[in-house]
């Protein structure tokens, strides 16, 4: 009986891969363990073994073709004696069932907004999604790649330290290439010790430095958030203005896929709480080219959460060199009348996904992104709600204590007169993050779930 | 009964006079800051050098102009021997707008950018890393500063000194790690705390050389100073002293120090004092009299009372520093 040989998942959030390269050829014999494609995903390229026997009967898709679904069958092993027709036709449902199977990531790739008529209230840049001017597609990982190389370039004192950045090219390949053009002293490979060069950094920004330090993801950040605190944001009030700490902390945070309980807990509420940070957390990609340019020009210790789901997406970004997205500016990724839904990060993708729904169904949604948690665009947030009187937020972290909380509190305080609902606040639920598939997608917001929030609160 | 002096032909009556006035200086200053906060004018905690003097003063003899220091909670001896005002530092204790924070820093957390002293760090072990940062960017920038990291014999067990004695020597950082082991982590002796016997042969692990200093001989400290500073400005990564000292008051001022006994105190107050050591080296040897001693006493007092006073009559910071010095 031939066997159909699949396009692996090679990664917690891959979905499509490039078939790099065969290392067999249609006739050959292969047996079980041996490297038979090279296979890049969105974070390296990998060796794709071989699980089963037989002879090569049909290689499906060639070498070099981009943008392989997972599943994809790509080539065809017979047994001895048998022929390539004996095998099942590679059936193009194929493609599309592998990609229905793939949790929410591809539900909602809102990576070009639909247009939506601009209110005559609708405010210009910096709080539109993009400036004026030309712009090209790139992805989130290109983009904060390109921030980092454009400011290194231009900033001697800028250099990039952490787990994987130089010579593997980056855990994410976030930092691919720029050992190359920076070298060993820029681009500074550590051992794994998070608490250690956490600290070493932060020191190094005292002596005149600006690191950029890499979290492989913020969750082992965790070992390293004394001198996140306690070192690197309390020391210019502790100096009575002295001495700060001009550095970036970044790294993905936040669920990734599948990776459980310790590799999947969103950060933004913990350290927006802590004043001397400023807290970052891009949606798009011109958010983070342009977010992370300021943050390392910015003289304050820089937290900037990163999401592993968003790297792999595109969006338009400026090609204005000093393009940059000041702090402070939320942008209204959608305008609307009958509700403010507000979110950051990732959680945009699920706020834009249930707008879309929600327009269907005659209710229009203003949607906010927050950019940056610390600090808050409070008067972007106050205004809308106090044109929709009604206000949704939706984030993944934890519940209690979210973004979404001190939001509501703050709506409660400063619009109170002007709300025709409670603010519902959407959050991940409040349960470690479990590895089952369904129990995963469970524990995270969903676009059906904000649909449901906003309902509820334009009584419908 | 002192110790009786060794012969010693190498150092000047100029530099023993300059060792005995600034030991003397910590210790006056130490001991006016005990009875401030006794009067309630130094609040939270405040810990004090007083027993440690010759490790920082020999230290800063074996330094240069551009070289940094960062040490631990138990700062002020660090502060003065690195030239830092008496004022300034008095002013922080007594948390007012003439201290090097402005009052909003306090005992544990003060700086100074001018004279390159990065503090003051309340997390026991945090300024080790951060020690080896500022010598990693020192490095960076390609000039020949060194950084004295200082830390107890407590901080020593805590794990991220070892993260760092792995970066500093893979990176060749130009620091040295200077352990003040005052034998008590707060109550606890380093015998209920580890079986290692010494605390410098830790380096051995990562090949960081290094070696035990009788830390209540400021010759000695110095001597080990410069060893360890040539080593580090040759580009060949970190050095370790472990520098054997002792605390005579309590860990802090809150503790009653019941973990060891008064005749242990005594007997290293009256055989090992770093102070009497450099005046039986002055007056011994026929250096200095009486009355140049007395006269530096006298120098000295006023230098502390004046520190006093001043701590005393500058103001408290006014309600709008609250908000300033968050964001640069």
């Amino acid at each position: 009986m031939a066997t159909e040989v699949l396009m692996p998942a090679l990664s917690p959030t891959m979905e499509e891969g490039t078939l790099a390269k065969w290392l067999v050829k249609e006739g050959d014999t292969v047996k079980s363990g041996q490297i038979i494609a090279e296979i890049e995903t969105d974070k390296a390229t990998m060796e794709f073994e071989a699980v089963d026997e037989g002879t090569v009967g049909k290689i499906l898709v060639a070498e070099g073709t981009a943008g392989v679904k997972v599943n994809t069958p790509i080539a065809v092993l017979v047994e001895e004696g048998e022929s390539v027709s004996d095998a099942p036709a590679p059936a193009a449902v194929a493609v599309a069932a592998s990609a229905a199977e793939v949790p929410a990531t591809v539900a909602a790739a809102p990576s070009a907004p639909s247009p939506a008529p601009a209110p005559a209230e609708v405010r210009g840049w910096p709080h539109t999604d993009l400036p004026p001017g030309a712009t090209k597609t790139m992805t989130v990982r290109e983009a904060l790649r390109e921030a980092m190389a454009e400011e290194m370039r231009a900033d001697p004192t800028v250099f990039l330290m952490g787990e994987e950045v130089g010579e593997y090219q980056g855990a994410y390949k976030i930092s691919q290439g720029l050992l190359d053009e920076f070298g060993a002293k820029r681009v500074v490979d550590t051992p794994i010790t998070e608490m250690g060069f956490a600290g070493i950094a932060t020191g190094a920004s005292w002596g005149g430095l600006k690191p950029i330090v890499e979290f492989m993801t913020f969750n082992f950040a965790m070992q390293a958030i004394d001198h996140i605190i306690n070192s690197a944001a309390k020391t210019l009030y502790m100096s009575g203005g002295q001495m700060g700490s001009p550095m970036v902390f970044r790294g993905p945070n936040g669920a990734a896929a599948r990776v459980g309980a310790q590799h999947s807990q969103d950060y933004a509420a913990w350290y927006a709480a802590i004043p001397g940070l400023r807290v970052c957390m891009p949606y798009t990609a011109a958010d983070a080219k342009g977010l992370l340019k300021s943050a390392i020009r910015d003289p304050n210790p820089v937290v900037f959460l990163e999401n592993e789901i968003l790297y792999g997406r595109s969006f338009e970004v400026p090609v204005d060199g000093d393009f940059v997205v000041p702090f402070g500016k939320a942008s209204i990724l959608r305008p609307g009348t009958d509700v403010t839904v507000v979110s950051f990060g990732i959680g945009c993708s699920h706020a834009m996904a249930a707008a879309e729904d929600l327009a269907k169904e005659g209710i229009s949604a203003e949607v906010i992104n927050l950019r940056t948690l610390r600090p808050i665009d409070y008067d972007t947030v106050l205004a809308s709600v106090m044109k929709t009187n009604r206000c949704v937020t939706v984030e993944e972290g934890f519940p209690v204590g979210s973004i979404g909380d001190h939001l509501a509190s703050t709506i409660m305080q400063r619009a109170f007169d002007y709300l025709d609902a409670p603010v519902v606040t959407c959050t991940g639920k409040d349960v470690p993050m479990p590895y089952a598939a369904n129990l995963e997608k469970f524990a995270l917001i969903t676009p059906a779930e904000v649909v449901t929030a906003v309902k509820s609160v334009c009584y419908r | 009964m002192a110790k009786k002096p060794d012969a010693r032909p190498n150092v000047s009556k100029d530099e023993l006079l300059k060792f005995y006035r600034e030991m003397l200086l910590i210790r006056r200053f130490e001991e006016k800051a005990g009875q401030l906060y006794g009067m309630g004018l130094i609040g939270g905690f405040c810990h004090l050098y007083i027993g440690q003097e010759a490790v920082v003063v020999g230290l800063e003899a074996a330094s240069k102009e551009g070289d940094k220091r960062v040490t631990s909670y138990r700062d002020h001896g660090h502060m003065l021997a690195c030239g830092m005002d008496a004022k300034g530092v008095m002013a922080e204790l007594t948390g007012r707008i003439g201290g090097y924070s402005k009052g909003k820093g306090g005992s544990m957390h003060m700086f100074s950018k001018e004279k390159h002293f990065y503090g003051g760090h309340g997390i026991v072990g945090a300024q080790v890393p951060l020690g080896a940062g500022l010598a990693f960017a020192d490095k960076y920038l390609g000039n020949d500063n060194v950084t004295f990291t200082y830390f107890g014999d407590g901080a020593a067990n805590q794990g991220q000194v070892y993260e760092t004695y792995n970066m500093a020597e893979l990176w060749d950082l130009p620091v040295v790690f200077v352990i003040e082991n005052n034998q008590y982590a707060m109550g606890t002796s380093m015998k209920r705390a580890t079986k290692s016997v010494t605390l410098f042969g830790r380096g051995e692990a990562y090949g960081i050389p290094g070696e035990q200093v009788d830390g209540m001989d400021v010759l000695a400290v110095k001597a080990a100073g410069e060893k360890a500073v040539a080593h580090c400005r040759a580009g060949k990564g970190p050095y370790i002293l472990e520098m054997m000292t002792y605390r005579y008051r309590g860990h802090s001022m809150s503790d009653p120090a019941k973990y060891r006994t008064r005749e242990e105190v005594e007997k290293i107050k009256t055989e090992k004092d770093c102070i009497e050591h450099v005046r039986d080296l002055l007056t011994q040897g026929g250096l200095a009299s009486d009355e140049e001693l007395k006269a530096i006493d006298k120098e000295i007092k006023a230098i502390v009372n004046d520190a006093a006073e001043f701590a005393k009559d500058s103001p408290e910071p006014p309600n709008a520093e609250l908000w300033t010095d968050i964001y640069a």
